[in-house]
């Protein structure tokens, strides 16, 4: 069969890293493609080169047979390239025609509104993706932003579609609806590269599988002939198991730590982003919330740790009530908090490691005196934290802008439970995180769990809340739609009520 | 009745508006394309010496004469700005501080006064100027015709320009392409468009622009030289592309109604009216304040159409 492209002995070095180290790829015409690796495998490198934004170091680009140098994404655009990024590359106070002609090459000098929304209306009929061509970025769904990317480089007459980490945004039944475009768009006579780290949509997707591990290519399957077992042990270069962790020390559901009593409150817009939201969570009880983002976990994290004031309701810590929109009578209460954005809300990104380790107990007599720091004890707090958290750094001077994802949320995690919380608020913790650091804070919140923190687990990633909660509960639109006991959750039921959909014989 | 205080007010809030928007029009341009320019002021200085020597030396024609201080000092504002692209788009420092370093540097302590000084331009009178004209001769048109036909051919050329700005901002593909590099560079590049390219243009063309509003003041309204003459009106025009929220048309009105605010100091002190002149010069400046108040608290939360990317140097994410 032919390829459609082929790239052979690929190298990209970084300062101190080398990013991809003679990686082959050869990809057919007409086929599914799927790229599969952990976090820095070396995934997203290697097609930002293959769009024009890097030059690779070494190894050669064939596109059709041909060889090719693209200095520009302009000029993977002209040789049928297109790319649907992870971070969506869309203008967002443009409309969704605007965002489609934006930079097309030979279009007239006065723009043409009309026929643009009707060219934009063909090509989403055609590929079942449905959106409103003249509606303005900032008012589509994550989902929809997701379909104008396709429907961009549709425009630009792209024969090969590389899709990076298309599913991390979407729920299930929107990945469904994606999974079957990718199919028609294949059926005639495109090329699909579909970046993923995710082993079941690799399967459910893809004809081959070309699996990069540390910079190299480990090796090209056929779909057919593999299973998830075989391609994650590809993938970390050593066998997983996917299961439930098991706890030796069950939750004690009698005692609450954590009380939200008809919690509702405003987003940033003003608008109720939350209604009359009641949960308990009980001494070393984890509790997951589900959901697709954008239906409130965001002010859900920020109300339970003091950061967001509430409209109406209460929040209750082991039965003290807490100050609405006070983040020091919070943490007073023992709400600890990792928030999604880890390097902006959670850290002082320039700062050093021993600052931010420093930043929540920096009052204590311990480390300061008359107010002025004691340097010598925060040092000493952080080489021990650093220690035991086995914090990868150089020194304790570090900014920690300069560590690792993994690292990063290390940091924030012995800051965190050195100041020994009650209930423990965590927004994705391992959203962005390769296998081995993901395993890390998975340990570390059930061993916290263990210990009697109540933990509030909110994440879009549903085998994480399946394998680390006790109990499950769905936020759609603001409101808590579904509650259910781990054991008998399943991913079907959740994925429907996390996109609204009712269940039928409600909530158990 | 065309010397009723209203006519007088409105006539001169046209002409003292002018440099405000050509300066505005130029920051709107900058703007745009992400770059904040605070040199303003500085470069607006820059281009009214250029101008003002031009007009005491190029020989020629006098209408010859005052066309080649407008280009010259047009070009220096140009120039002036090349150096500020350069410093915010090549080398990404802080463009606030690239800025104030123009502002200072070629103000009105600076550079501008240094040139004044050398080519001894404030000893002698600029006479060749751009002069109010009196268009089809209807001048003398009660009411209308001071407010509309009694202006100069820059007035004139801003009411074009406001035109043309506005029809490329918004209906051309280049007006696309620079909003979408002021808004989203990475959008921008992954789209193919040039950014550093659109930078530096837009940036060159903000200062070409500021250095005509310098023109204005050398060679229209004072028509001398003066050192730091401009007085503060480069700052007004950084708060006029807020004030227009980004957009020719309502930052022309608000030229306009600062230009009002500028002139009515010496319209009021010609008629007698008994209030301080400091406090009436403090005016504009005042208002500045009330305005980007205004602005800043009501819509805060709303959609002000500032580019999303404004002041933020573009690099394509390395490691």
């Amino acid at each position: 069969m032919k390829s459609a492209v082929r790239m052979t002995g690929i190298v990209k070095r970084f300062p101190g890293v080398v990013a991809n180290d003679g990686v082959d790829v050869d990809i057919r015409a007409g086929e599914v493609h799927a790229l599969l690796g952990e976090n820095g495998a070396g995934k997203s490198t290697l097609s930002n080169i293959l769009t024009g934004l890097y030059r690779p170091d070494d190894g050669t680009v064939e596109i059709d047979g041909h060889p090719m140098q693209f200095s520009s994404p302009r000029d993977a655009l002209e040789a049928g390239i297109g790319m649907v990024h992870q971070h969506f590359r869309l203008v967002s106070t443009f409309t969704v025609a605007e965002n489609v002609v934006l930079g097309e090459p030979d279009s007239p000098f006065m723009m043409d509104a009309a026929r643009v929304a009707q060219q934009v209306k063909e090509l989403s009929d055609r590929y079942g993706l449905a959106v409103d061509p003249s509606a303005r970025i900032w008012q589509l769904s994550v989902g929809e932003q997701q379909r104008v990317e396709i429907i961009k480089v549709l425009y630009r007459g792209a024969k090969v579609l590389i899709l990076d980490e298309p599913t991390a945004v979407l729920t299930p039944i929107e990945a469904d609806a994606l999974f079957k475009t990718l199919r028609a768009m294949v059926a005639e006579g495109r090329t699909v590269i579909f970046i993923s780290h995710k082993l079941d949509e690799v399967i459910k997707v893809s004809d081959r599988v070309t699996v990069l591990r540390g910079g190299k290519t480990v090796g090209t399957v056929e779909t057919a002939s593999t299973n998830t077992r075989e391609l994650a042990s590809l993938m970390v270069g050593r066998s997983v198991e996917f299961n439930r962790i098991v706890r030796s020390n069950p939750a004690d559901v009698a005692h609450t730590v954590l009380t939200l009593d008809g919690v509702s409150a405003r987003d940033d817009r003003g608008r109720e982003a939350l209604h009359d939201i009641s949960l308990m969570v009980g001494r070393g009880e984890i509790v997951g919330v589900a959901g697709v983002a954008g239906n409130g976990q965001r002010e859900l994290a920020e109300v339970i740790s003091g950061m967001r004031p509430l409209s109406t309701g209460r929040i209750d810590v082991a039965g003290e009530s807490v100050q609405s929109g006070r983040a020091r009578s919070a943490i007073a209460k023992g709400i600890a908090h990792i928030p999604e954005d880890r390097l902006h809300t959670g850290l002082a990104s320039s700062h050093s490691v021993e600052d931010n380790l420093a930043l929540k107990n920096y009052r204590s007599s311990s480390l300061s005196k008359f107010r002025v720091l004691r340097r010598k004890a925060i040092r000493a707090q952080a080489a021990d934290l650093v220690r035991s958290y086995d914090v990868k750094t150089p020194d304790t001077v570090t900014p920690v802008r300069l560590l690792s994802g993994g690292n990063v949320q290390k940091v924030l995690l012995a800051r965190e439970f050195s100041s020994l919380p009650k209930v423990l608020i965590a927004a994705s913790p391992t959203r962005g995180l390769d296998v081995g650091a993901i395993e890390t804070v998975r340990a570390r919140l059930v061993e916290a769990a263990e210990r009697g923190v109540g933990i509030l687990l909110i994440s879009e990633d549903l085998d994480e809340i399946m394998s680390l909660a006790d109990r499950i509960v769905v936020m759609y639109e603001g409101r808590l739609v579904d509650e259910v006991a781990a054991e008998a959750a399943d991913r079907e039921r959740l994925g429907l009520t996390m996109g609204g959909s009712t269940v039928s014989g409600g909530a158990r | 009745m065309n010397s009723n205080i209203f006519v007088i007010i409105a006539s001169s809030a046209i002409f003292y508006g002018t440099p405000l928007f050509f300066a505005a029009l130029g920051g709107i341009f900058t703007e745009r394309s992400g770059v904040l320019n605070l040199g303003v002021e500085g470069t607006m200085l820059l281009g009214g010496v250029t101008g003002a020597w031009a007009s005491q030396h190029v020989p020629g024609s006098a209408w010859f004469t005052v066309l080649a201080a407008i280009i010259i000092g047009m070009a220096a504002g140009a120039l002036t700005s090349t150096l500020l692209a350069f410093l915010c788009v090549t080398l990404r420092t802080n463009q606030t501080v690239a800025g104030l370093a123009i502002t200072i540097f070629a103000g009105g302590v600076g550079l501008s006064s240094y040139f004044a000084n050398v080519w001894k331009v404030a000893e002698a009178p600029v006479d060749r100027q751009v002069r109010r004209l009196d268009v089809l001769g209807w001048a003398d048109v009660p009411v209308l015709g001071p407010i509309l036909f009694n202006q100069t051919i820059l007035t004139y050329l801003s009411w074009v320009m406001v035109v043309l700005a506005s029809i490329y901002l918004f209906r051309t593909r280049f007006g696309l392409q620079l909003r979408a590099v002021g808004e989203s560079p990475q959008t921008a590049d992954a789209m193919g468009i040039n950014v550093v390219k659109y930078r530096y243009l837009h940036t060159i063309l903000g200062g070409a622009l500021a250095g005509l509003g310098g023109v204005y003041y050398s060679l229209a309204i004072v028509p001398t030289w003066v050192d730091g003459m401009t007085k503060g009106a480069g700052w007004i025009a950084i708060a006029l592309v807020i004030f227009g929220f980004w957009r020719p048309s309502i930052t022309l009105i608000g030229a306009y109604l600062f230009g009002a605010l500028q002139s009515l100091s010496s319209t009021l002190k010609a008629r007698n009216v008994q209030i301080s002149g400091d406090v009436l010069d403090a005016l504009p400046f005042f208002m500045t304040i009330v305005v980007l108040v205004l602005v800043s608290t009501r819509f805060a939360h709303r959609r002000l159409g500032a580019p999303a990317a404004l002041g933020v140097p573009y690099e394509r994410e390395e490691r």
